[in-house]
C-alpha cells in the first residue's frame, strides 16, 4: 500500500486518515493554498500554513483551522507531514509526506520564478512528486515577471496620455497582488474592484505590503478614472460595471495570453503573459530537482505531459482530478469563482 | 519585417475598425514602395510561391528545439495554427536580424534553388534572428497563408489614407492579374489607365440577407426580382477580342470552363457581365453538385463537358462599348444587357437570367418557397434605380434565400477548434437515431455564440466517453438543430448522405435525446431533396 492513494474525494494518507486538498467534504484536510480548487468548503478539520489562513478563513467563513510554520514537522500516527514554500500566491506551499522512508510531496500549485511576494520556491527531495501541469506543453514559455510589468506599464502610460482609463485584469488571489506590486505608481492612481481590494486588506492585516489602492465605488466621480488604472477579476470585463470606464483599454495578465486565439477571444486589447504557474522549461527543471523516479500529473494536459516523462524514462501517470487552475478561469468565465466575484462587486 | 511585425500586433490587438486603419496607414506611411507592394499582394491573397511544405517545417522545428514531433503535433492541436505553435517552441533566438519585409519575402523565394538541406539550413537560420512575431509572420509567408482579419476594403481605406489617391479609385486599380514580381508600386497604383491591365474586374456588389418582412421594402414596383441562381458568382470579362473569367473569390477561372471561350468572338470588346456560372442543359439548371464534378478540375474532359456543362446566367452589365455603366440605374444596364444578348448569337453560353413579374410581395414569397426545386437558393431583390456599387452594402439589394432544411441530432463527437477558438470544442459530429444506435452524418462548427461555445466545452470536458487523438467522444446527450441548403447522396459516408453547409441553428437543450430525428427522417429528405 502507498503512502498516498487516490480516491474520490481526492489526495488520500490512510495511514494517518487525511486528505490534501480533497474536493469532496472529508474529517481533516491538509490544505496547500486558498484557491477554490485546492480549498474546499465543508471539511471537519483544516491545516495550513499561517500565512496563507488569513485568506481560507476569509473565503470560508468560520471553520476549524490549524496553522503550522513553513517546515514545521507535525508528526500524524507516525507520519510525518510539513509544509514548504510554493512559490505560487503568498502562504501556498508543497506538502511533504514521509513514513519510514518513503517520501511524498504534494505540490499543490507552483511556480519557480520568485515575485517578490509569495515565499520563494524550494525543491524538495522525493521518490514521489505529484505536479500540477497546467502550462504542461513546450508552447508556454514565460519571460522575466520584471520584463513583463515593464510592457504593462508602458501600456498603462500610452493609455493615460491618450486620457483613457487601463483596466487590469488578474484573479483576485495572487495574480492581483503581483501586479499591484509591479504598478509603476509615478504613471497614476491605481483602483481596485471589489473582490480585490477584500483580498487586500486581509493580506494587509498579515503585513503584506502592497502600494495604495482605492476601491472602486459608485460615490466616486467618473470623471476621476481617466489616466489612472482599475485591476479587476477576469470576470468583471464584458459586465455592466466596466461600463463607468468609459472607453477605456483593457489588459489581461495570464499564461493563456501566450495564445493569439485566446488573447482574442478574450476581448482584451492587450494580452500580458504572466503566470502562477510553471511554464514547461519549469516544470521539467522542477521534477528534475526533485530527484523522483515517480511523478503524478494533475490538472493541465496531464495525458500529453505524462506521456512526454514516461518518454524521459520517469515513472509517470495522469490523475484524474476536479482541479482547475487557470483552465477554468479562462475556457469558462461563467466557474463558482468569477460568480462569486462579481456578485461582490455589484453589492458595492 | 519589424515594422510589418508592430503593424501586425496592432491590427491583431483590436477589432475596433478604426484602429485597424490607423494602424495600416501608420505601416503604409513608414515603409518603402516595394514593402507597400508586398504589404498589398499578402492582404489580397497574393502569397509567394509555396517553396517548403509544412511537414519538412515541422520537422525542423522538431530538431531545433529538441522536442519529439508528437508533442508538437499535440501542442499545434492546442494552439490551432502550425505556424504559431512552431514560433512558440523554438528556444529564444540567439540574433536579432533587422530586414525589410521584401527582403524576407525574396529570402523564402530563394528556396525554390536549394535542396532540402540548404531550404532546413535557411530556415532554421532566420529561426534564430527573430523574435516571435517574426517568427510567426515568417512561417506565414513560407506556408502561403498569410492571412491577418482585414478585408481588403479596410486595405484599400488605409491605403488611400496614405497616398492621397481616392478609395473606388484604388479598389479598382488593385484587382486584376498582378504580383509583386511583375509590376512595381508606382505602376500599379499610379499608372494613369485603369484598363492598362485588360483583364481586371469590377469589385463585385454583394447583398445581405432580408432581416425584416419583404413587405416592408415598400412598393413592389420599385424592386427588380429574380433567382438567386445556386452556383459561383462570375464576371465574364471580353477586352481586345479575349475573354477572362473571374469568380467571386477573385480567381481568374479560365481555364476550368472552356465553353466561355467563344464569347471572345461573340460578343464585342469593351463588356463585362456580372452572372452566375451555372450547370445547365436542356434549358434546365442542374443542382450544385453537378457543378462541383467542375471546381477543382484543372483539366476538363470531353465527357465532363458533356455531363456538366456550364453557362453564364447574366444578372447585369458593368462595361458596355468600353465603358463603366455601374453609376447607371439597373433599368438602364439591364436594357443594354437584353440587346447585347438580343443582338450577339453566344450559342446559349449566356443565359438572362428571367425577372418575376409580380405586384404583392404574398405571390413573391410563394415563388420563394418553389425555389429549391428550381436549384435556386431564393430570391434576389434589387431596387431598380440602384447603381452597381462595391463589397457587401445594405439598402439596394438584398438576398432573400429559402429556410434551410432542418434536422434534430445528437452530439457524439467533439474536436477543438482553430484560430480564435482554439482550446473551446467547437467542431462536432452528429448522429440520427437508426433503431438505439446513432449513425453519425454531419459535422458542423458554427452556429453558435461564444457564450454557448464556452457552456458547451465546459460540458464536453465533463462528458468526455473517450478520446481519439484531438478527437473527443461524448455521452449522447446533447441535442442540435442543423439547419442545411441541401442534401445528396454520397458512397464517401457513412450514412450514405452528404450536406451542403450544415451549421447549428440552436441548442435544443429542451428536447429529450430520445426525440431527435432517425435514419428514416434523413432518408425521406433525401428522396425529396436529393435530385
Ligand atoms: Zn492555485
Ligand atoms: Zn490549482
Amino acid at each position: 500500500m502507498p503512502l498516498l492513494t487516490f480516491n474520490d474525494n481526492g489526495i488520500y494518507c490512510e495511514r494517518a486518515d487525511v486528505y490534501i486538498d480533497p474536493w469532496k467534504p472529508v474529517d481533516r484536510a491538509l490544505i496547500t493554498h486558498g484557491h477554490a480548487d485546492h480549498s474546499r468548503w465543508g471539511n471537519k478539520h483544516y491545516l495550513c500554513t499561517r500565512a496563507a489562513a488569513p485568506v481560507i478563513r476569509y473565503r470560508l467563513g468560520d471553520i476549524k483551522l490549524e496553522t503550522v510554520e513553513f517546515g514545521e514537522v507535525r508528526t500524524i500516527n507516525g507520519v510525518k507531514f510539513s509544509f514548504h514554500p510554493a512559490g505560487h500566491i503568498i502562504g501556498s506551499a508543497q506538502i511533504r509526506v514521509e513514513y519510514q522512508g518513503e517520501i511524498w510531496v504534494a505540490s499543490g500549485d507552483y511556480k519557480l520564478e520568485d515575485d517578490g511576494l509569495s515565499e520563494a520556491y524550494e525543491p524538495v527531495r522525493c521518490q514521489h512528486f505529484i505536479t500540477e501541469s497546467t502550462f504542461g506543453l513546450p508552447v508556454y514559455r514565460w519571460t522575466p515577471q520584471e520584463e513583463v510589468m515593464a510592457d504593462i506599464n508602458d501600456w498603462w502610460r500610452q493609455t493615460a496620455s491618450e486620457g483613457r482609463t487601463a483596466i487590469l485584469t488578474g484573479y483576485a488571489l495572487g495574480k492581483a497582488q503581483r501586479l499591484l506590486d509591479g504598478l509603476d505608481t509615478s504613471i497614476g492612481k491605481i483602483y481596485t474592484h471589489g473582490a480585490i481590494e477584500n483580498t487586500n486588506e486581509v493580506l494587509r492585516k498579515q503585513g503584506v505590503k502592497l502600494p495604495p489602492t482605492t476601491r472602486v465605488t459608485r460615490e466616486i466621480n467618473k470623471k476621476d478614472y481617466p489616466g489612472n488604472i482599475v485591476v479587476a477579476t477576469p470576470g468583471a470585463i464584458g459586465q455592466p460595471w466596466v461600463k463607468k470606464f468609459g472607453n477605456a483599454s483593457i489588459g489581461a495578465a495570464s499564461g493563456w495570453m501566450t495564445l493569439r486565439g485566446a488573447r482574442r477571444r478574450r476581448g482584451a486589447d492587450r494580452g500580458f503573459v504572466l503566470s502562477d504557474h510553471c511554464d514547461w522549461p519549469s516544470l521539467l527543471e522542477a521534477i528534475d530537482l526533485t530527484g523522483a523516479d515517480n511523478v503524478y500529473v494533475t490538472h493541465g494536459y496531464t495525458a500529453i505531459f505524462s506521456k512526454y516523462l514516461r518518454e524521459q524514462g520517469l515513472n509517470a501517470v495522469e490523475l484524474h482530478t476536479e482541479y482547475e487552475g487557470e483552465l477554468a478561469e479562462i475556457e469558462t468565465k461563467g466557474n463558482e469563482e468569477t460568480e462569486k466575484e462579481n456578485a461582490a462587486a455589484d453589492a458595492e | 519585417m519589424k515594422n510589418f511585425a508592430e503593424m501586425f500586433r496592432r491590427l491583431d490587438r483590436t477589432t475596433k475598425i478604426n484602429a485597424k486603419v490607423d494602424a495600416l496607414a501608420d505601416y503604409f506611411l513608414q515603409v518603402d514602395d516595394e514593402d507597400k507592394l508586398w504589404t498589398v499582394a499578402l492582404l489580397s491573397h497574393r502569397r509567394p510561391r509555396r517553396t517548403v511544405n509544412s511537414k519538412l517545417l515541422r520537422a525542423w522545428a522538431s530538431e531545433m528545439s529538441g522536442i519529439d514531433t508528437w508533442i508538437l503535433e499535440e501542442s499545434y492541436h492546442v494552439v490551432g495554427d502550425l505556424a504559431e505553435t512552431i514560433a512558440l517552441v523554438l528556444p529564444p533566438p540567439e540574433h536579432d536580424y533587422d530586414h525589410t519585409l521584401t527582403h524576407w519575402i525574396d529570402y523564402i523565394q530563394e528556396f525554390a534553388k536549394y535542396d532540402e538541406e540548404g531550404k532546413k539550413e535557411a530556415v532554421q537560420e532566420a529561426w534564430n534572428g527573430l523574435d516571435t512575431t517574426e517568427r510567426y509572420l515568417f512561417n506565414k509567408l513560407i506556408t502561403g497563408s498569410f492571412r491577418v482579419g482585414v478585408s481588403q476594403k479596410l486595405m484599400t481605406r488605409a491605403l488611400s489614407r496614405a497616398t492621397g489617391i481616392e478609395e473606388t479609385n484604388l479598389a479598382h486599380r488593385l484587382m486584376g492579374n498582378w504580383t509583386p514580381n511583375d509590376t512595381t508600386f508606382e505602376d500599379l497604383i499610379h499608372s494613369e489607365s485603369a484598363t492598362d491591365d485588360i483583364s481586371r474586374p469590377y469589385p463585385f456588389y454583394l447583398a445581405y440577407q432580408l432581416e425584416q418582412p419583404a413587405a416592408d421594402l415598400g412598393d413592389p414596383a420599385d424592386w427588380q426580382a429574380e433567382h438567386k441562381w445556386d452556383g459561383i458568382r462570375g464576371q465574364v470579362i471580353v477586352r481586345d477580342d479575349e475573354v477572362f473569367v473571374w469568380s467571386r473569390g477573385e480567381e481568374l477561372v479560365n481555364d476550368k470552363y472552356p465553353e466561355y471561350h467563344i464569347l471572345a468572338s461573340a460578343i464585342p470588346n469593351g463588356t463585362v457581365i456580372d452572372g452566375e456560372i451555372l450547370p445547365f442543359k436542356d434549358g434546365q439548371p442542374l443542382g450544385f453538385n453537378v457543378l462541383q464534378t467542375r471546381i477543382g478540375r484543372k483539366t476538363v474532359s470531353k465527357k465532363l463537358l458533356k455531363d456538366a456543362p456550364v453557362i453564364l446566367m447574366c444578372y447585369d452589365l458593368l462595361e458596355y462599348e468600353g465603358r463603366d455603366v455601374r453609376k447607371l440605374p439597373l433599368s438602364g444596364r439591364r436594357e443594354l444587357l437584353e440587346r447585347i444578348m438580343e443582338e450577339h448569337d453566344t450559342g446559349g453560353v449566356l443565359q438572362l437570367s428571367p425577372v418575376f413579374a409580380f405586384d404583392n410581395w404574398d405571390d413573391l414569397a410563394a415563388e420563394r418557397e418553389t425555389a429549391r426545386e428550381k436549384f435556386s437558393e431564393g430570391i434576389m431583390l434589387k431596387r431598380i434605380d440602384s447603381a452597381y456599387k462595391q463589397g457587401r452594402k445594405k439598402g439596394d439589394w438584398w438576398k432573400w434565400k429559402v429556410d434551410p432544411l432542418t434536422i434534430d441530432a445528437v452530439m457524439m463527437y467533439a474536436q477543438r477548434g482553430h484560430g480564435r477558438r482554439a482550446n473551446l470544442y467547437t467542431d462536432f459530429t452528429f448522429g440520427v437515431w437508426d433503431g438505439d444506435q446513432l449513425v453519425p452524418f454531419t459535422k458542423a462548427y458554427s452556429g453558435l455564440t461564444d457564450k454557448e461555445f464556452n457552456k458547451i466545452t465546459a460540458w464536453v470536458r465533463r462528458n468526455t466517453v473517450d478520446r481519439f487523438g484531438p478527437v473527443r467522444s461524448v455521452k449522447p446527450k446533447q441535442v442540435f438543430e442543423i439547419g442545411f441548403e441541401g442534401i445528396r447522396k454520397s458512397t464517401r459516408h457513412k450514412s450514405g448522405v452528404a450536406l451542403r453547409f450544415p451549421r447549428m441553428l440552436r441548442w435544443r437543450q429542451d428536447k429529450p435525446v430520445d426525440e431527435a430525428n432517425t435514419k428514416a427522417d434523413l432518408d425521406a429528405l433525401l428522396e425529396t431533396y436529393g435530385g
